[in-house]
């Protein structure tokens, strides 16, 4: 018996003015697993998240979330389905007005009517999971450090305790230790909530600890898939270039 | 090359261009507005996010625009004294300093500091949120930033100005009454009872009518052009610019078209 995937892209296409982007993109993932979406600069990686969360619209093909067509739902009912979505964003996006505990309870606030009590409870323990001690939940996000921005951006992910969370650049900008160390929480969280991630990366160091499976996207399609251990045999140009390092020979 | 018809025909193709393109500009901020209109007048409301608007809209204009108030006044009066005395009109200054404040100062200038101060910072506050993806986040948050940034700066800019505009019709007139009181040794409770018998309260009602269709103008153009920020830094720069000018440039044209509406015989 097949297992319904959690996302699926069927036939995506996404063009920009002249430039096309995604270009009949199919890419599907089972419920639990980890997919790292690689790529390189302006190939649509972005883009293809933007779309499975209704950040923009497709224009041709279908997103299905738990086998549901999500692309045209009215707004209200997409916001619903955000329910069970935890995103983190490339530069944390953080809302810089908010202190750190109510960046990471907004959800819980301002969707769900939890009161700001209880909510503020749960998110200094979201703050804990992810190593952000209590007294870091008073200060403005303009007083952290971007590795701790990441921390802050991924316990508001996780505080609903998502199905599905989606990863751009979780380790941009960050030094090697505290990319790892960004890593190794996301993997954690990921196992600990048994959730399904997508997420973007560069990295490939990163790529290999947070995800079960990888995907290459080029030229608006997928060029290629495989576990995250194929990727040391992996025989594709793009994507040996991507584990040397060398430019590709075009 | 070109052909002849190419030739006589192209202004009228750059003519239509631009109007359609102003059509479009019309149509998206219509459409804006009265998205943020409904998103204003229909559940759920975010009370502390209106509150704090009221705060940074109402509340902490009210120096700026006090002290536009009293100059504004006191400088009416001067120019009553120096320039109506060649046809008597400083025994009425009371009068035209109140006509003046109540029906076109007030709201006017109001408006025109709050354009200044108010609309250039949501433009600047929400083109930032739209540049570091702040505005994604809140929509990935189950959140609609419809309601929770656009409706509480539209209500508390139309309900704030009035308020404002009440605030300065008071300082205004107080500024006029201490100018004649050094100027022709007029007594402020004559000053003041004189101003009393003659405004009518339509005189101040239209005026605070006015201030509220200002303030909403003010909420609309710097939430649109915040909202529709592109381009970083640069963007955000050109969404302040454009929300300050073209709340002023609109405050100023429907001041003239309210001003028609209620003239009265």
């Amino acid at each position: 018996m097949s297992v319904m995937n959690k996302l699926e892209w069927r036939g995506v296409s996404k063009q920009f003015g002249a430039q096309k982007v995604l270009d009949g993109l199919d890419l599907a993932v089972e419920p639990g697993r980890s997919l790292a979406l690689l790529g390189r600069s302006g190939q649509g990686k972005s883009v293809t998240i933007k779309l499975a969360l209704g950040l923009m619209q497709a224009d041709a093909g279908e997103v299905l979330l738990d086998g549901v067509d999500v692309t045209h739902l009215p707004a209200r009912e997409r916001r619903a389905s955000f329910a069970s979505i935890g995103m983190l964003f490339q530069g944390g996006a953080l809302f810089d007005s908010l202190p750190v505990w109510e960046n990471v309870a907004f959800r819980l606030i301002n969707a769900d009517g939890v009161g700001r009590r209880e909510a503020r409870e749960r998110a200094v323990e979201a703050l804990a999971l992810v190593k952000l001690a209590p007294d870091v939940a008073d200060r403005y996000p303009s007083e952290l450090s971007g590795g701790m921005q990441k921390r802050a951006g991924l316990a508001r992910a996780i505080v609903g305790a998502p199905s599905l969370l989606f990863f751009d650049e979780p380790t941009t900008g960050l030094d090697p230790i505290t990319a790892g160390a960004i890593n190794e929480l996301i993997r954690d969280r990921v196992t600990s909530l048994g959730c399904t991630a997508v997420s973007i990366t560069h990295d490939m160091v990163s790529a290999r600890v947070i995800a079960d499976e990888v995907a290459m996207l080029d030229g608006g399609r997928i060029v290629w898939r495989g576990r995250a251990s194929d990727l040391d045999h992996a025989d594709h140009p793009l994507v040996r270039a991507f584990m040397t390092g060398q430019p590709l020979e075009e | 090359m070109a052909s002849l018809s190419q030739v006589l025909l192209g202004p009228v193709a750059a003519l239509g261009r631009a109007a359609r393109d102003a059509l479009a500009a019309v149509g998206r901020v219509a459409r804006f507005a009265g998205q943020g209109i409904a998103a204003a007048l229909t559940p759920p409301w975010y009370p502390r996010q209106i509150l704090s608007q009221f705060l940074s809209v109402g509340f902490y204009s009210l120096p700026v625009v006090g002290l536009t108030a009293w100059f504004t006044g006191a400088a009416l009066a001067l120019n009553i004294y120096s320039g109506g005395d060649r046809f008597n009109a400083s025994t009425v200054m009371p009068q035209i300093v109140a006509l003046g404040i109540t029906r076109e100062l007030g709201p006017v200038l109001a408006a025109l500091m709050l354009a200044g101060r108010v609309a250039s910072a949501m433009a600047s506050e929400i083109g930032a949120m739209r540049a570091t993806e702040q505005v994604d986040a809140m929509v990935t948050l189950s959140t609609d930033p419809r309601r929770y940034l656009i409706a509480p700066r539209l209500i508390a800019a139309t309900i704030s100005l009035p308020l404002l505009t009440l605030i300065t019709d008071i300082i205004g007139i107080a500024g006029g009454m201490q100018v004649s009181h050094y100027l022709i040794d007029l007594a402020p409770g004559i000053y003041v009872a004189n101003t009393v018998d003659f405004i009518t309260a339509w005189d101040v009602e239209s005026g605070l009518i006015k201030a509220g269709v200002f303030g909403f103008i003010i909420g609309l153009m710097g939430c649109f052009h915040g909202d529709h920020a592109k381009g970083g830094a640069r963007g955000v720069g050109r969404a302040t610019t454009s929300a300050m000018v073209s709340a002023a440039v609109l405050i100023l044209a429907s001041d003239y078209l309210l001003t028609s509406v209620f003239a009265r015989p």
